[in-house]
């Protein structure tokens, strides 16, 4: 199939954007859409233009690594499916697919579809662990989890950081993401003496990171490649609050701190 | 030169804890004295720099990805395995040894593997404690599986996505570090060279990947821990990004290079499906335990659809030729097994190179259900992939380049003959001999990690004495040129091929000259091909953009660069060992029913090269393995 594309050119993060169309030929339905930008690339460097700049690593949906908003979709629309294991078969030939990256304050373009994400991890660094050392841990059968437990924690966890969540959202809320993670170690036993503190200082680090705030859309999880469930989000309010209540951190959440 | 593996004397069960006691220890006040350079951010590198800077010692880490969760490691799918004998059905820590040494063809050193089987059990705990949501029985404790190569249920995973709960843990322990200021990060920062002050490796000069800048780094001690080679194939189940970049310019400032013919082709991969094929997807081993391996008896039914082939026209060739492990034998054999039926013409699907995966009778036992909660996502990522639905009829497999026994020599402090550069995890060549065994990698990176690098590394900073140089010492100076001058020279060809083309037609070469057979014939016309594919390299490739900006082109360029050096080492080493073992499976040396055979005689040994500089072959040097314990048996899964 033959195909247009209107991608966005942006030189880096200071230079100002535009788009840029381009003709995709002899595109086989087999081909992953990474792929295809891969071949219009090659045929760019060939004429010696500078390729378009994606994110991309594993190509088999776990690392989170590509982005890409696809005729105004986060991932491309497809669902439980990031860009990176969307085929082209369910493109039409002579259509024209409009790529642009993720937009959101808090994620900077670095180069035409290349954003920074490292605000994802810095909420990560202000909670979102166990405060356990290397060494001296109890026996892996030591601490039972419930199946149901274990299940629902695994679900959360299965969050890939890929960012289309805040891409997807009117208001480019991380409220997904930073559910996951709360949800994830506040479920099990082993992250309970943290949960109050941890939801505290996750939820500062979204805010002060400049993402906005949820208002429940849900579109979020209709763009999730992992399918996250927006019933996190309702868990972490829960734990946000209680902890609030119980006045953790005096308000004043503080990042969580070890003593090894 | 003579390699010292410094392996510990005494019985086997007892040389690690005596190693412990013997190693010189940092007291905790003088550990913030030291600096380590972590460079990569996998399971291996993200436990080592979280544990060491649990212990004190200022680390920095790099990756070349944008966050350091992005590592390669997250794509393991199966699980870990762990001598902890949950199952009760005769596990110990001497049969995963075993089971290891075996699975390794014989080839891997004794005192490693027997000390990775003892702390296998350590890293279940470390990662529970983490919260890592491993899989649970009702009653709550862990569940298990078993893998390939193994008759015990040895195996801890966490749905199809076991790397990635792994490594967001030890992700988490590193960012708990980089909260408290003791771990600095540098993502999206690729290590160019390793700098060597007065034979000891001292710092690295690392290129920003958004500005370009070129900056030095200095340290007490620099620890790779960069991944596998098998990108050098160019189609591999590895993320677009790994490549051999660290430990080959590692190799150049003297780390000896091991075994790099040690290469494993993963039996179940989707097919190829045609020439803008970027990458390749593994279809997790597990799926072994329940599907069944298959090819119609007769070449005229290759073209039918398979529902249409009856049973007795259907060859479960892995559970004919090995009837006690099934389709549960080691890769290696699973994948030239089903090389063989492929070449004899019996292959299914596209250019028949494939062979069917096939859960029907499972969903019999099972139900749909129950394949699907132990297996959903790998029928949801083959269906996104090919468009079938693997449910209704069989997968369509075929062998990939998945993983990399080789890498950088080590000694048992994981420090290789650079003294303070230490490798772990896939980078470095030690613990799976020939052949690694499903779910062994994840137990070894973090193995490295947490369990044996924190002990060993502290036994180098007391009794080295060294001292960190500053960044202005001139061989930092001359090393940041040398790297500028790489970078320019690439930017200057302005040739006309691309970097893609190039590496395609490298992977292509190795593939068919170096891959799941070889023979002197092959190896010597490869060895002819590949220094011109190189020259043709540094003559016409064209990277286009320019040094001073986020350039991913020439990023590709530099990897790619590394690779047509390296394939030249992969095929020496195939080349000189004129014997099959494991993954290496030389066409020459096969006993009469086409099985590896290996020469104990004379090749029981690493092979470790060195560089000699450019355009000159490399020396050999030899470890010999010694076994005091177990004995050299021939491999069998009969």
């Amino acid at each position: 199939m033959n195909l247009t594309l209107r991608v966005w050119r942006q030189k880096s993060a200071e230079a100002r954007g535009q788009f840029e169309t381009y003709d995709a030929k002899d595109v086989s339905a087999d081909m992953s859409f990474l792929e295809m930008l891969d071949v219009v690339n090659e045929g760019l460097i060939a004429k010696g233009d500078v390729p378009i700049a994606f994110d991309s690593d594993c190509r088999e949906g776990i690392c989170g690594m590509c982005s890409l908003v696809i005729n105004g979709i986060a991932h491309g629309g497809h669902r439980g499916t990031a860009t990176c294991q969307l085929h082209m078969r369910h493109f039409k030939d002579g259509e024209t697919i409009t790529i642009e990256p993720w937009r959101a304050k808090a994620f900077p373009i670095v180069k035409d579809l290349v954003t920074s994400r490292s605000a994802f991890d810095r909420i990560i660094q202000a909670g979102g662990f166990v405060s356990v050392n290397t060494g001296g841990t109890p026996d892996g059968n030591a601490i039972p989890v419930p199946k149901e437990t274990s299940d629902l924690a695994m679900d959360a966890a299965a969050c890939i950081g890929c960012g289309a969540c805040v891409a997807a959202c009117k208001n480019a809320s991380a409220m997904l993401f930073v559910s996951a993670k709360v949800s994830h170690l506040n479920l099990l036993p082993q992250g309970k003496a943290e949960k109050d503190r941890r939801a505290l200082a996750m939820v500062k680090q979204m805010d002060a990171e400049g993402f906005g705030n949820c208002t429940v859309t849900g579109s979020c999880e209709a763009v999730c490649p992992k399918e996250i469930s927006l019933n996190f989000i309702a868990k972490m309010n829960r734990d946000y609050g209680i902890a609030t209540l119980k006045g953790a951190g005096g308000g004043r959440a503080k990042k969580l701190q070890g003593t090894g | 030169m003579t390699l010292d593996a410094h392996t510990p004397s005494g019985p086997l069960a007892q040389k690690w804890d005596r190693h412990r006691f013997e190693l010189k220890l940092v007291n905790p006040a003088n550990k913030r004295k030291f600096d380590v350079i972590v460079v990569g951010s996998g399971l291996a590198g993200a436990s080592a720099a979280s544990s060491l800077a649990e212990l004190g010692y200022k680390v920095k880490c790099f990756c070349f990805q944008d966050s350091p969760r992005r590592a390669h490691s997250i794509a393991a799918q199966g699980g870990i395995n762990a001598a902890k004998n949950y199952p009760n059905d005769g596990d110990s820590i001497y049969r995963l040894f075993y089971d290891t040494i075996k699975g390794g063809d014989f080839r891997a050193r004794e005192a490693n593997v027997y000390r990775l089987a003892q702390v296998s059990v350590n890293i279940i705990d470390q990662c529970v404690a983490q919260g890592v949501p491993f899989a649970r029985e009702y009653g709550g404790l862990l569940a298990n599986r078993s893998f390939g190569g193994a008759q015990v249920s040895r195996t801890f995973y966490a749905r199809g996505q076991t790397g990635q709960q792994l490594l967001l843990g030890a992700y988490q322990a590193l960012c708990r570090q980089i909260g408290r200021g003791t771990v600095q990060m540098f993502p999206r920062t690729e290590m160019l060279d390793l700098v060597v002050i007065d034979g000891h490796a001292k710092g690295i000069v690392a290129r920003n990947l958004i500005t370009g800048e070129i900056s030095s780094h200095a340290a007490d001690a620099v620890v790779l821990a960069t991944g596998g080679y098998g990108n050098v194939f160019f189609l591999s189940t590895n993320a677009k990004g790994c490549n051999v970049t660290a430990t080959w310019r590692a190799y150049k400032k003297g780390a000896f290079y091991a075994n790099p013919c040690y290469t494993q082709i993963h039996p179940t991969c989707i097919p190829v499906s045609g020439e803008h094929q970027s990458k390749l997807t593994l279809m997790s081993e597990s799926l072994r335990n329940d599907g069944r391996v298959w090819v119609p008896k007769r070449k005229e039914d290759c073209g039918k659809a398979s529902g249409s082939i009856a049973e007795q026209d259907r060859d479960y060739f892995l559970e004919r030729k090995y009837p006690s492990f099934g389709n549960l034998a080691p890769r290696d054999i699973a994948s030239r097994a089903a090389k063989e039926v492929c070449d004899e013409g019996r292959g299914v699907g596209p250019g028949g190179k494939g062979v069917y995966l096939d859960f029907a009778e499972a969903i019999k036992r099972l139900g749909k259900d129950g394949i699907a909660e132990r297996y959903g996502n790998l029928f949801d990522m083959y269906e996104k992939i090919t468009g079938e639905n693997a449910y209704e009829a069989p997968m369509r497999i075929y062998p990939a380049v998945h993983y990399t026994m080789g890498g950088t020599w080590v000694d048992y402090n994981l420090m290789t003959t650079v003294p303070g550069l230490f490798v772990l995890g896939e980078a470095n060549f030690s613990d799976h001999g020939a052949n690694r065994l499903g779910a062994s990698a994840l137990m070894q990176g973090l193995a490295d990690g947490y369990f044996v690098l924190p002990y060993t590394i502290g036994n180098y900073f007391a009794t080295s004495k060294q001292g960190k140089p500053s960044t202005t010492h001139a061989e930092f100076e001359k090393t940041e040129d040398a790297v500028r001058g790489m970078t320019s020279k690439l930017l200057s060809i302005k040739g006309k091929r691309t970097v893609t083309s190039l590496h395609r037609e490298l992977g292509k070469l190795l593939w068919e000259k170096c891959g799941m057979a070889r023979n002197e014939a092959r190896l010597k016309e490869a060895l002819k091909k590949i220094p011109e594919l190189r020259e043709e390299f540094w003559k016409n490739v064209n990277v286009t953009g320019e040094n001073g900006e986020f350039n991913q082109n020439l990023e590709y360029a530099g990897r790619v660069a590394d690779f047509m050096e390296f394939a030249e080492l992969l095929c020496q080493d195939a080349l000189h060992r004129r014997e099959s073992c494991g993954g290496h499976f030389r066409t020459e040396f096969q006993t009469a029913d086409g099985e590896a055979q290996r020469d104990d005689e004379n090749f029981a040994y690493a092979a470790a090269w060195e560089y000699q500089g450019p355009d000159k072959p490399a020396v050999l040097h030899k470890e010999p393995l010694v076994y005091e314990e177990v004995h050299m048996s021939t491999r069998s899964y009969k």
